[in-house]
């Protein structure tokens, strides 16, 4: 078989592939680390958060052996670590420290290998408008040329392996559909929130469902009514179990065990996305605004790591965010919308507790437009390189998901 | 399926009696297909008042009527006592906020504990039950002003200069914002609209301009002022126009309390209306250079020629047209169209209710009639329009909470871009099945709209006839057959509303 067929060959893709279809690089980083995945029955599981906002990755991967970070920051910085406390910024190696407020959580993720951080990651979108860099970042389409505006990554990501026959079980845990999703396909999403008794009996959602047959919400019409239904069943299910365990989390940290529940069970590639990270304005340092969403969201995914169970060793979280922040705080202890930022990617199996891809030294000298953090890992590039490593992909699939992009291997898997 | 053989019976009798009336009266016509089309899109969903008024003045006359309303458009006295009950429909701006200073200081000063806690819980509950006063008010105009396009006007502009009522101390300050700031301007000229929103609090405070100072420059609402507001994101302009038009912002703030000391020089340049301050010894008084053109500093009239020039711009009358056409027309609005209104735009000076008539009374608005999926504001507004026609609800708050869990709520949207309006936006599969449980909640009636606001006793309950006459003027000729099919396996009048309701022509318009 050519590798360069395109997309709508795939579909045709031979049988003999697609019952061995694992994930991809299984053999190899079994020899090195003994531990396998769970391949091929269910294959990889895939969690994209979106941190819309643009999250000021600076003061989450602290560059602390940087007098200008200090010089630039004298309000918000964080304190650099200090080896005899077990509070503060904690050191990753001479260079990088990780904010306090997640120590504990994606700290000890990091100790244990589950955890990466790509700094200096993003796009060559240089609007530096939340919007516009959020949309392109969804699309995640070559920039200039024409743009198919109703086609996101991870949509295209569900139609390549569905076209080779494998498990993509796409779902969104948001309100609305994210761009990110949007394609050829219908893609269900439920918010996970709040969690109630479906409103409908078997007999009205077939109602509704034949009102819209024949129409173009058929699809999705009928996909929500029955996804309420299981997911209603399936948390219901959970919670009689949990209830022995008197679980107590809410907010953020029990909408991700729920949606851990979920991908452990049915789902392969979900999506959430996370705002409240425009901190133009008094965003603290080890203390403040955005060191208690950055501890929410620890908490929240660690959650998710734990409901997986056994599966998370199958799982792979990847957390971006549209730009990073202005490297100097602004006049107001805030900063403002800045270009390249620090990308997370956890997992049971990933080659953790490492700062991965291209980096350089942070100073003055090394800012983009004396202002921001350059951006040296295109988001498209680092992307392609890691779902070509979980899925095998081939090229021609690969070029399906990021037309247009080479994929880089920064060693993540 | 008794009630719903009495509710279909009552249905027919009432068609009968239209007949007859038809036969006896010089009332005009019942309208055509198209003219119901086109007036549900020229308010917030049918009733029969709104009907009433079409008959009345036909469709020029009527959009004519709408671009022009009465300064006080009548309301049923029932919703008239409601909304002037309210303290937001009386509070005056500046002094709120100057007390909400005060007691957050005073809040401060407190020593740590619960006396402390409870002081801080009752200063938010005081700022949550005014912003949830707001929504109130405003959803009660939506569903029963004959006004009906000023209202949607008002939400089109309120999200367009979005601000979210849960930052800074934005709770007290949405409902002053939509009245003032929003609502006078609706159908005036674009720019008075931006100068407007640019001087009051909400925005300041929102956007993060209260903070923005020379030397301690913010450019959050520079940016999104152009992007958002006025030129979009391809509007021509650069990030040294941004900072550039953050530096001619400065000092453009919120009142803190007592006039600043200013030198006389000073003091001749320091204006101030209400909460609202432009403080001149925070203003950089550098000569920028903004779109090409230089503005040597001069205070406030900076940016007086900074907006003038924005909104003079093209680009700001394309985007501008663009957006008013997705709201209205279509999803992908037709070029032409598009170009047209721009073109009334710049001829007007941004006159909205200009570019508004030559939108309303085009070939493109007819042609997309039915083609429009509602997002929840319209969903929820005319479903209650519908199964309530005219008759006053006591108790909005289910209704609220409705756009919430629809994701719309009022003053709700965390990000300045303000609230999608296209189908894709709304229609996913988790939205449309969230959208049939809220048109079972009407349907069935039982979500205490006729209770008394505070939750206590019910003083009518029961469920909406939808099968009335307006439903069967109006509606009933124009189903497909797969929705007739759906009412018709309903077991009960509750059901066979929730099925209208969540019937594929009643989720477009």
């Amino acid at each position: 078989m050519s590798d360069h067929r395109r997309m709508p060959e795939d579909r045709r893709f031979d049988g003999q592939r697609r019952r061995i279809l694992k994930l991809g690089l299984a053999a190899s980083v079994a020899g090195l680390t003994g531990r396998l995945y769970a391949a091929p029955v269910g294959g990889p599981r895939l969690l994209v958060v979106f941190l819309r906002g643009g999250y000021d990755s600076t003061n989450l991967l602290v560059p602390y052996s940087s007098d200008f970070y200090y010089e630039a920051r004298p309000n918000i910085a964080i304190a650099k670590p200090d080896p005899a406390s077990n509070t503060g910024a904690l050191a990753l190696d001479a260079d990088w420290a990780l904010a306090p407020a997640v120590r504990e959580t994606i700290g000890a993720l990091y100790a244990k290998r589950q955890a990466a951080f790509i700094p200096f990651a993003g796009t060559d979108d240089l609007s530096r408008s939340h919007f516009e860099t959020q949309d392109s970042i969804e699309m995640g389409q070559a920039s200039g040329g024409a743009h198919n505006f109703r086609s996101g990554f991870l949509g295209r990501l569900s139609e390549a392996l569905v076209g080779a026959g494998a498990d993509a079980s796409p779902i969104a845990f948001t309100d609305a559909l994210p761009l990110a999703f949007e394609g050829t396909t219908t893609i269900p999403n439920l918010s996970l929130k709040n969690v109630g008794k479906p409103a409908f009996d078997e007999r009205q959602a077939r109602i509704l469902s034949d009102m819209y047959a024949g129409h173009r919400l058929e699809n999705a019409v009928s996909s929500g009514l029955e996804l309420r239904h299981e997911v209603a069943k399936e948390i219901a299910d959970e919670m009689t179990a949990a209830d022995r365990h008197a679980i107590t989390t809410k907010g953020f940290e029990l909408e991700a065990q729920r949606m851990g529940i979920l991908m452990r069970d049915k789902y392969r590639i979900g999506f959430i996305d996370v705002g409240g990270w425009d901190t133009h304005v008094g965003e603290g340092a080890a203390q403040g605004a955005l060191a208690g969403n950055l501890t929410s969201l620890g908490k929240g995914l660690q959650a998710f790591s734990q409901s997986l169970g056994t599966d998370w060793s199958n799982t792979v979280v990847v957390v971006l965010s549209e730009f990073g922040r202005t490297f100097r705080e602004n006049g107001s202890r805030g900063t403002d919308h800045g270009h390249g930022t620090v990308y997370w990617v956890l997992g049971g199996s990933i080659n953790g507790g490492a700062i991965l891809g291209a980096q350089q030294r942070v100073d003055r000298g090394s800012l983009f437009q004396d202002r921001d953090f350059p951006v040296l890992n295109d988001y498209r590039a680092v992307l392609g390189g890691l779902f070509r490593s979980m899925w095998s992909l081939r090229p021609a699939q690969s070029a399906h998901v990021f037309p247009q992009s080479n994929p880089s291997d920064i060693k993540l898997i | 399926m008794t009630r719903l053989a009495i509710g279909l019976a009552a249905g027919l009798i009432l068609v009968g009696c239209t007949t007859t009336a038809k036969q006896t009266s010089t009332a005009p016509p019942l309208p055509h297909r198209d003219d119901l089309l086109w007036l549900q899109r020229v308010s917030f969903g049918l009733d029969t008042a709104t009907i009433a008024n079409y008959r009345r003045l036909g469709r020029e006359g009527y959009i004519d009527s709408q671009l022009h309303p009465d300064a006080r458009p009548p309301l049923p006295p029932a919703i008239e006592t409601q909304i002037a009950a309210l303290d937001v429909s009386h509070i005056d701006v500046a002094a709120t906020l100057a007390t909400v200073q005060a007691q957050r200081q005073a809040i401060k000063a407190m020593p740590d504990g619960a006396d402390r806690e409870q002081a801080r819980k009752a200063l938010n509950q005081q700022g949550e039950a005014l912003a949830y006063q707001a929504a109130r008010r405003d959803m009660l105009r939506a569903i029963y002003s004959p006004a009906q396009l000023q209202e949607e006007m008002t939400w089109f502009w309120l999200n367009h200069f979005s601000v979210y009522q849960g930052k800074a101390n934005l709770r007290w300050l949405v409902g002053d914002y939509e009245e003032r700031a929003i609502r006078p301007h609706v159908f005036g000229r674009f720019k008075d609209l931006v100068m407007a929103t640019l001087e009051h609090p909400a925005m300041l405070e929102y956007l993060d301009n209260k903070q923005n100072a020379v030397g301690h420059v913010n450019e959050n609402y520079a940016r999104e002022l152009m992007e958002l507001h006025t030129l979009g994101v391809d509007g021509g302009y650069s990030q040294e126009d941004v900072q550039n038009l953050a530096r001619i912002l400065t000092g453009v703030g919120v009142a803190t309390g007592a006039q600043p000391r200013l030198k006389p020089a000073m003091l001749r340049l320091y204006r101030h209306d209400g909460a609202f301050v432009f403080n001149p010894a925070r203003h950089d008084f550098g000569t920028k250079v903004l779109l090409g053109e230089t503005i040597p500093g001069a205070g406030f009239d900076e940016v007086d020629a900074a907006i003038t020039r924005i909104v003079g711009r093209p680009a700001c009358a394309r985007f501008i047209s663009r957006k008013l056409a997705l709201y209205f027309v279509a999803d992908n609005p037709p070029p032409p169209l598009v170009e047209r209104m721009a073109q009334t735009f710049m001829h007007t000076d941004g006159d909205i209710a200009a570019v508004l008539r030559t939108l309303f009374l085009s070939k493109e608005f007819a042609a997309a009639a039915g083609e429009k999926f509602k997002d929840p504001m319209r969903f929820v507004v005319s479903s209650v329009r519908f199964a309530y026609d005219g008759r006053p609800i006591s108790n909005t708050r289910p209704i609220i909470n409705w756009l919430r869990s629809l994701g719309e709520a009022s003053y709700g949207r965390q990000t300045p871009d303000g609230y999608p309006l296209t189908e894709v936006d709304w229609a996913s599969s988790g939205q449309l099945s969230r959208r049939f449980e809220i048109a079972r909640s009407i349907g069935a009636g039982n979500a205490g709209l006729f209770d008394a606001e505070d939750g206590d006793a019910a003083t009518a309950a029961g469920f909406p006839q939808l099968a009335n006459r307006l439903y069967y003027e109006a509606v009933e000729p124009f189903l497909a057959a797969r929705t007739k099919d759906a009412l018709n396996r309903a077991t009960s009048q509750q059901e066979w509303n929730t099925f209208l309701l969540a019937s594929p022509e009643f989720a477009y318009e």
